[in-house]
C-alpha cells in the first residue's frame, strides 16, 4: 500500500480548538485531498511529510513506517524523503533561482554558490524553461515561474513522492489550467507519486486518480471518481 | 591633542569588544527568546531590557557589587583566575556591553520573529539539519535587522559614560574613553581639548547612525547585492 495514514490531533487554541481525526489508505499515484479551507488539509499534509507530528497515529509510505506514536517512530522530514511544495512556494528570498534549486544538493552550513552549475539543476532549468531567469531572485519572477522554481527545487532533491499544498491557488484561471496540465504530464513522465490538496473541484477533475474529501478535520468520503 | 587620539583609540577598542561580545550573545539570546516558549520568558525579556531604561550609574553600581572584590563574581574571578575587572579596560568592556546589550538582542529577536516559518520548514524538508537551517536560512534573512541593532549598540557603547566611570574609573590611557575624557577636560577647564573631543565623538556617532539607517529592517536581504532597481 502506498499510503496508510491515520492521524489524531487537537489543533488550534481556546475557542477555535478542533479535532483532527483523519484515516485513509490509498494506492493512487495522484491522490487529492479535497475540502474547504480550514478543514485540516494542510495539517494532514504536514503530518504526512514530517514537518508536524500528530498527537497519535501512524503514517506508512510504500510499506515503510515513517510515523507511529505507539512504537515511538517519528522520522523527521529529511529522513522521509518526501518533496513538499508549499502554498506560497516558500522560495528563499535571499537566493537566486539557481541557488534555490540547488539547495538540497549541498549539505553543510553554506548555501550553494551563485554560479554553481550542477547537472540536475541545469536539467530542471531547461525542463521548466527557467534558464533565462536562473540568476534572478524570487521576487523578480512571475507567479508561474515561482511555482516552477518551487517544483524544480523539490525535484532536484529526488524525492520518493511529492506533496503539493494548493499549488494553483495563487494563479489566474488560464495559468492555472496550463500548469495543471504541466503537472499532470510531469507526474506521468516521472511516475512520481503525488498528493495534492485543493479546495477547487476543477483540480480534482483534472488531476485526481483518487479523492479523499475532508471537512472539519474528518474524512467524509473516500472515492475514486473518474474511472 | 594626544589625549584625544589615545581616548579615541581606547573608545574604539572598548566599543569594538563590547559589540563583538553583544553580537554573539545577542544573536543567541534573541534566537532563544523568539523560538522557545517557556515560563518566565516575558520576565527574562524585561530583565534583559532593563539596561536600556535604568540610569547607567545604577547599572554601574550593580556591576560594582557583582564584579568588585567582595562581589560574588569578582571574588571568584580573583580567587580562581587571578583576574580583576574593576578599574581595567576589560571592566569598561563589560560595562559598555551590559548597557548596549538590549539594542542587539531586541533587534535580533524581532528579526528572527520576522523570518517566515515556512522558509525554515522548506529547508528542513529539503534535507537540512537544524544548525544548517539556522546558518543557511534563518540567519541570512535576519542578518540586516541584527546588523542595524548591532551598529546602534556600537554607537551606544562608544558614548557610554556612567556605568563605565563607576566600574572602570578614569585612568588616562587605560580606561579614559572619549566621553569620560570630555568630562575630565571640561572639569579641568581645557576648552580646546573638550571642543576637539566633542567634535570627534559627534562625527563618529553620526557615521554609525547613518550606517544603521541604511541597514534598517524592511529591506530584504540580498537587495544590497543587486543595488536599487
Amino acid at each position: 500500500m502506498r499510503w496508510q495514514v491515520q492521524l489524531q490531533s487537537q489543533l488550534g487554541r481556546g475557542a477555535s480548538v478542533f479535532e483532527l481525526d483523519i484515516a485513509f489508505t490509498s494506492n493512487a499515484s495522484r491522490l487529492v485531498l479535497f475540502g474547504p479551507s480550514g478543514a485540516g488539509k494542510t495539517q494532514t499534509l504536514m503530518m504526512m511529510s514530517g514537518l508536524n507530528a500528530p498527537q497519535q497515529g501512524r503514517v506508512v509510505f510504500d510499506d515503510r513506517v515513517v510515523f507511529d506514536s505507539r512504537q515511538g517512530v517519528n522520522l523527521v522530514a529529511r529522513q522521509r524523503g518526501l518533496g513538499y511544495v508549499f502554498q506560497d512556494y516558500a522560495l528563499f528570498p535571499h537566493l537566486t533561482v539557481r541557488q534555490n534549486m540547488g539547495f538540497a544538493l549541498q549539505q553543510g552550513w553554506r548555501n550553494p554558490d551563485r554560479v554553481h552549475n550542477d547537472s540536475s539543476v541545469a536539467h530542471w532549468l531547461a525542463v521548466f524553461q527557467l534558464q533565462a531567469v536562473g540568476d534572478l531572485y524570487p521576487e523578480q519572477l512571475s507567479g508561474g515561474q515561482r511555482q516552477r522554481t518551487a517544483l524544480a527545487r523539490a525535484l532536484v532533491a529526488q524525492p520518493r513522492a511529492l506533496l503539493l499544498d494548493e499549488p494553483f491557488a495563487a494563479m489566474d484561471r488560464p495559468l492555472r489550467q496550463r500548469l495543471r496540465e504541466e503537472l499532470l504530464q510531469l507526474q506521468e513522465e516521472l511516475s512520481l507519486p503525488m498528493v495534492l490538496i485543493t479546495h477547487d473541484d476543477e483540480d480534482v477533475q483534472a488531476f485526481a486518480q483518487e479523492v479523499i474529501q475532508i471537512e472539519h478535520g474528518k474524512v467524509i468520503s473516500d472515492a475514486t471518481p473518474y474511472g | 591633542m594626544d589625549t584625544a587620539w589615545v581616548a579615541l583609540a581606547l573608545t574604539l577598542k572598548v566599543a569594538g569588544w563590547a559589540t563583538a561580545l553583544n553580537l554573539v550573545l545577542g544573536i543567541a539570546v534573541g534566537f532563544a527568546l523568539s523560538r522557545w516558549r517557556f515560563k518566565g520568558r516575558d520576565v527574562l525579556d524585561a530583565v534583559l531590557t532593563l539596561p536600556m531604561v535604568l540610569p547607567p550609574t545604577v547599572l554601574g553600581y550593580y556591576l560594582l557589587v557583582m564584579l568588585g572584590r567582595h562581589g560574588t563574581i569578582g571574588h571568584w574571578l580573583k580567587e580562581q583566575l587571578g583576574i580583576q575587572l574593576i578599574f581595567t579596560w576589560q571592566g569598561a568592556v563589560i560595562a559598555a556591553s551590559v548597557v548596549a546589550f538590549p539594542l542587539v538582542f531586541k533587534a535580533a529577536r524581532a528579526a528572527f520573529e520576522n523570518v517566515e516559518p515556512s522558509l525554515e520548514q522548506a529547508a528542513r524538508v529539503l534535507g537540512l539539519g537544524e544548525a544548517a537551517v539556522f546558518f543557511r536560512v534563518t540567519l541570512p534573512l535576519a542578518w540586516r535587522g541584527i546588523l542595524a541593532g548591532t551598529l546602534l549598540a556600537f554607537a551606544r557603547a562608544t558614548g557610554e559614560f556612567g556605568a563605565t566611570l563607576m566600574v572602570a574609573g578614569s585612568i588616562a590611557g587605560e580606561t579614559q574613553t572619549l566621553s569620560i575624557a570630555v568630562y575630565e577636560a571640561v572639569q579641568a577647564g581645557q576648552d580646546a581639548t573638550a571642543n576637539f573631543l566633542v567634535l570627534v565623538t559627534s562625527i563618529s556617532c553620526l557615521a554609525v547612525l547613518l550606517g544603521a539607517g541604511y541597514l534598517a529592517p524592511g529591506r530584504v536581504a540580498g537587495q544590497a547585492d543587486r543595488g536599487q532597481r
